[in-house]
């Protein structure tokens, strides 16, 4: 074979294997990745050894405007046993975040991912996605839409079983 | 050339037809513009009324849409 076929053939399976290397959605049994690598707008709190509840939103998503009273009574409720919820809006307009967080008050910590770097890695299945992280920070459930009650209801018992669990 | 590099070359091309495409999927997280008012097929009241009067009337089905009337096509 001559050197300018092995030439070819060495380029195509390298084109073969950059097309199949794909970035890595986040799995459950995983360690969730560092929010603080992904330049969001607003302050993370602390949540080393706490059960995070991780919700995608955005203000054009009516679902997640309706999950907004009942997450913010489930961390008012839980807060003080060591869970946290943290929403991340996938807003690109910061006057548009600022009103909505205006009008709602929402009882939990907000961040904008503006450049949608986090949600574009964490690849979510639609809006809102929340996600449910253990105290040693990995990834245990991942919950798609709000459908109200029997999704507060199903989170709950998710929440409160992570919660029993120690660091 | 030989044997193996033309299919080898074909499949590059088709490969290279397939991903460099202009399709593209939009996803949940960018759905902000599909999701904002303008883009709501009943967004203009006035217009909406107007197709749906043209089409009671062309098909003679008033009341088709859940408009009280007895399917006369009199509207």
């Amino acid at each position: 074979m001559s050197l300018l076929n092995k030439k070819i053939i060495a380029l195509f399976f390298s084109l073969l294997a950059l097309a199949s290397v794909a970035v890595a959605d986040v799995k459950v049994g995983s360690p969730f990745p560092d929010l603080g690598t992904f330049s969001l707008e607003g302050t993370l709190p602390d949540t080393t050894g706490r059960v995070v509840l991780l919700d995608f939103w955005a203000t054009w998503c009516a679902p997640c405007k309706a999950s907004f009273p009942a997450y913010s009574a489930m961390q008012k409720e839980l807060g003080d046993r060591g869970f946290t919820v943290i929403g991340v809006s996938v807003d690109k307009k910061q006057e548009e975040y600022a009103a909505f967080l205006k009008k709602m008050a929402p009882g939990f910590v907000t961040v904008r991912d503006g450049a949608q770097k986090l949600v574009s890695t964490v690849k979510v299945p639609g809006m809102p996605t929340c996600y449910l992280i253990d105290r040693k920070g990995v990834l245990r459930e991942i919950h798609s839409q709000f459908h109200g009650d029997s999704t507060i209801k199903e989170l709950r018992e998710k929440i409160l079983k992570l919660l029993e669990e120690k660091p | 050339m030989s044997r193996i590099i033309c299919p080898l070359l074909c499949l590059l091309f088709g490969a290279i037809g397939l991903f460099q495409s202009g399709c593209k999927t939009v996803q949940p997280w960018e759905r902000a513009a599909l999701a904002s008012y303008p883009m709501r097929p009943d967004r203009d009241p006035l217009g909406t009324t107007m197709v749906e009067h043209i089409y009671f009337s062309r098909e003679a089905s008033s009341g088709g849409r859940g408009v009280g009337g007895s399917g006369c096509g009199c509207n």
